[in-house]
């Protein structure tokens, strides 16, 4: 069970809804996955379309929580319009803020972030900031209202895994008590099960999933792998040390030589 | 009158934004707007008043990460 702004969601797993072969096999994934997040998005619809209609129809039938992105935006204005227009379109205060600062790595903008992040939460959203591991900006988004923090894993869509573990590390033992979640960059489970075991509260991922020869049975990997994790955790891992230390008794060994 | 409406000129003969949408196409359609990148809520597209030249965003749910 983890808390995002006072709501209690079952799954440490948040998927992403796009890039899937079909609607069913997205279905699917979310039924395989017991992911109880989803992240959606808003964009331009022609006049007799009617595609948000059927997407969002699906949507509510994964019976989730909805998290709305400001996907691709690049300026404070534009980040905080999308956020406004998804507020009223899915009904929820919840908001994955992205503020994109640069084309090729989409790594965030940190002023413009912090600057929407605030006037976001003015405006009455629960902003989940897609940030880096950088503690000073980490810090100034909690200032500015954050009660949820998401540094990247890697770069989106790149699949790299946990790219600064330092940073990471660092950012977690830092804001003890914020809720965490590692979004984007992640490939594989074994990375989602990494960022469990070093005391994330959850991870955020699409495009592994999506992407993926049998998206369904991805999404139950990483679910196994984010509940793996995150009993390792937990259960208070032993410390690793350099030189050998026999796990089996010495004292009764039978004298054969 | 001459408006931009997702990136398109279009001509409108409406001059409030709930006739726009309706003259467009959109009627009961579940979308947000903005004119001139700031948000118009649905409760305020009656009251909202297009000009000539006016830029007019129309989004609906989609697929997201």
């Amino acid at each position: 069970m983890v808390t995002f702004y006072g709501t209690e969601v079952q799954s440490r797993l948040m998927l992403g809804t796009a890039l899937y072969p079909s609607p069913a096999i997205l279905e699917q994934a979310f039924r395989r996955s017991g992911a109880g997040i989803a992240t959606v998005s808003v964009r331009r619809e022609a006049g007799t379309e009617r595609a948000g209609a059927a997407f969002w129809d699906l949507v509510r039938q994964l019976g989730v929580k909805v998290l709305p992105n400001t996907a691709g935006c690049h300026s404070v204005r534009e980040a905080v319009t999308t956020a406004q227009m998804a507020r009223e379109l899915f009904e929820t205060n919840w908001i994955k803020l992205e503020v994109i600062g640069h084309a090729d790595t989409l790594q965030p903008d940190p002023f413009g972030l912090v600057e929407a992040a605030r006037i976001l939460t003015d405006d009455g959203f629960e902003v989940f900031p897609y940030t880096t591991e950088d503690i000073v900006l980490a810090d100034r988004l909690l200032e500015a209202g954050c009660k949820v923090l998401m540094p990247w894993g890697a770069p989106i869509g790149t699949g790299l895994g946990l790219t600064n573990i330092y940073g990471l590390r660092t950012l977690r033992a830092q804001f003890p008590d914020v809720p965490m979640v590692v979004d984007a960059g992640l490939g594989l489970p074994s990375q989602a099960a990494q960022a469990m075991e070093m005391g994330f509260d959850a991870v955020l991922l699409n495009t592994a999933v999506a992407k993926a020869g049998d998206p369904a049975a991805m999404a139950e990997g990483f679910a196994r792998a984010v509940e793996a994790g995150r009993l390792a955790y937990e259960a208070d891992p032993m410390e690793p040390r350099d030189m050998a230390a026999p796990s089996t008794p010495l004292i009764g060994k039978a004298f054969l030589e | 009158m001459k408006i931009t409406v997702n990136g398109d000129s279009h001509e409108v003969s409406g001059t409030t934004l709930d006739a726009v949408l309706i003259e467009l196409g959109y009627g009961e359609a579940k979308v947000a707007t903005a004119v001139n990148e700031a948000f118009v809520p649905a409760a305020s597209r009656a009251a909202t008043t297009l000009q000539d030249g006016d830029r007019l965003e129309i989004v609906a749910p989609r697929q997201g990460g």
